[in-house]
């Protein structure tokens, strides 16, 4: 039961390579479920990633981040 | 299972080839500018409402310089502050187009507020989207028009000193003076709030273009993480607790309900609607005919200005038009009505005029002496030179044929002592130097007094009266 309901959840999809490492999704996600990874990418950015748990779809993240190909926001149909 | 998702904006491009380089995917943007949320936000509109495919955008002179990077449309990049000259260029010849101009503080508010405001008082159909950071970010930090008192930047390193600098600059406020903008708003892109208001206004303004309803200017008030030195938040803190306070966020103009689509008459540049409009009889002026053994003539007019320089040269160029030449008329003056020097060339030509300047003329009409100083060297050997018998003592270099004329006295013969240019035309028609038939020059006469026919029947008269002098005098 609880594994189907995280499957009909709201994710974010972070494109690491994208990132650099800003923070604007960060202040802007009203759930606090984006963070700073310790690790660089490849460009040499940190980058942000989903702690996994907490959004609502919101896509506050994807509209503060200034990157159009770092962050999509997917929320699953009802039915 | 099926998702709604939200990302992949058609509006922009999904990989961004002409930027080049190693991040073929991502932004030339520093980390946190709010250019790249200004152009999702349009991106996503310009999707949304279906426009993509007759929009073009323009990109300033800026970071944002490389805008067509990113815009899935049409895209030109002009020069700094000329943004609205273009736009109204494209906006009408290109009817149905949505025009967006993206410009920053610096391009909008300090080189091109002209072209700016005139552009909005008359209210062209174009959406601008003006970028106000408070400084010129491409270029390093230097103060902008918009720049806050007190502020540092790299040429106000102690802060803005209105007793030296003014005061910012308030574009909304300005345009708000002007009556044909449909929409103004000042938004920000700050915290996510604010975005999204930006988004709406963003919208409503591409909408205005969608129907073709006018102006439309939305102020964003943005960040530059890199020249202020400030991490998101600071930025974000920046722009609301302070920009705000010197730019007040809000709707100042929304007439889009009740503005109506732009509707404007088309253009007539057709022979008959221009010969109706300046009262042309059909014959008065036939087209050229290419005749390349003609080859060219060039003629230079020269004298003080109400001499009837400029005008004796129309009518030969007239005359030339009669005679289905090509034909083009250059007019050099000063500022003076009357008084200064002035000049004219006339290009008599077989085949298309590339360029009406005259540097080598074959001909050289001189009404008085300095004209001669000026111009006598330059005339081609085997030219001609046809001057006011006034500068008698002048000397010509060789192999030029110098004709002396005393004008005045016979246009003073002939009746009007006003008339020497026509005793100089008289003497150029009889002398043949410029290969064109007698009874055009009359044709041409004809025409250029066609308001005061008294003239016509005078200018005539002294026309004839020079051929007499020429053909008794000149051999």
């Amino acid at each position: 039961m609880e594994v189907k309901d995280e499957k009909k959840s709201p994710y974010p999809v972070l494109t690491q390579i994208e990132c650099k490492a800003c923070g604007r999704c960060i202040i802007s996600c009203p759930k606090g479920c984006l963070e700073m990874s310790k690790e660089i990418n490849q460009r040499g950015y940190h980058y942000v990633v989903y702690t996994g748990t907490g959004c609502t779809g919101c896509a506050n993240c994807f509209y503060s981040c200034p990157e159009p190909n770092a962050i999509e926001v997917h929320i699953p149909k009802k039915d | 299972m099926a998702e709604k998702i939200i990302g992949r904006l058609s509006g922009l491009y999904k990989e961004f080839p002409r930027k080049g380089g190693t991040a073929p995917t991502a932004t030339h943007y520093c980390p946190g500018c709010g250019h790249g949320i200004l152009h999702k936000l349009i991106g996503e509109a310009m999707g949304d409402l279906e426009i993509a495919d007759r929009t073009i955008v323009i990109s300033p002179v800026g970071c944002s310089v490389f805008a067509y990077y990113y815009f899935n449309c049409g895209n030109i990049q002009v020069a700094h502050g000329r943004a609205p000259a273009v736009a109204t260029g494209i906006s009408r010849a290109e009817d149905n187009a949505v025009v967006i101009s993206y410009q920053g503080d610096g391009d909008l508010a300090s080189i091109g507020l002209n072209e700016t405001l005139q552009a909005a008082n008359r209210g062209e159909k174009l959406a601008v989207f003006f970028v106000n950071n408070t400084i010129y970010g491409m270029t390093g930090g230097q103060m902008a028009p918009t720049t806050l008192i007190g502020e540092k930047t790299t040429t106000c390193p102690t802060g803005r000193d209105p007793r030296f600098s003014g005061y910012p600059i308030h574009m909304c406020e300005l345009i708000n003076n002007l009556k044909a903008p449909v929409f103004i708003e000042r938004v920000a892109i700050s915290d996510i709030k604010n975005i999204r208001k930006a988004r709406r206004a963003v919208r409503k303004a591409l909408e205005i273009q969608r129907d073709g309803k006018g102006y439309a200017f939305v102020e964003v008030l943005s960040n530059c993480p890199t020249n202020l030195k400030q991490d998101s938040q600071e930025s974000i803190d920046f722009i609301n607790n302070v920009m705000t306070k010197e730019f007040p966020l809000g709707n100042l103009r929304d007439n889009s309900e009740e503005a109506e689509s732009f509707k404007r008459s088309v253009s007539d540049f057709s022979i008959d609607s221009i010969n109706g409009l300046y009262d042309l009889k059909n014959d008065s002026s036939p087209d050229a005919i290419n005749d390349p053994e003609f080859g060219d003539v060039q003629v230079k007019v020269a004298g003080f200005g109400g001499q009837g320089v400029l005008s004796m040269g129309l009518i030969l160029a007239r005359a030339a038009c009669k005679d289905s030449r090509h034909v083009s008329w250059y007019p050099s003056y000063g500022p003076e009505q009357r008084g200064g020097t002035s000049n004219c060339s006339v290009m008599i030509s077989g085949e298309l005029v590339g360029s009406p300047v005259v540097h080598s003329p074959d001909v050289l009409i001189a009404m008085n002496r300095p004209s001669l100083e000026k111009f006598a060297d330059d005339v081609e050997p085997g030219g001609v030179i046809i001057y006011d018998s006034v500068a008698s003592d002048f000397k010509f270099k060789q192999g030029v044929k110098a004709v002396a004329v005393p004008a005045r006295q016979l246009a003073a013969k002939g009746g009007s002592e006003r008339a020497a240019n026509t005793v100089m035309l008289g003497v150029l028609k009889t002398l043949g130097c410029t290969k064109l038939s007698d009874e055009v020059f009359y044709q041409a006469i004809a025409d250029n007094f066609a308001a005061k026919p008294k003239l016509i029947d005078l200018n005539h008269k002294i026309l004839d009266q020079a051929a007499k002098w020429t053909k008794e005098n000149i051999k």
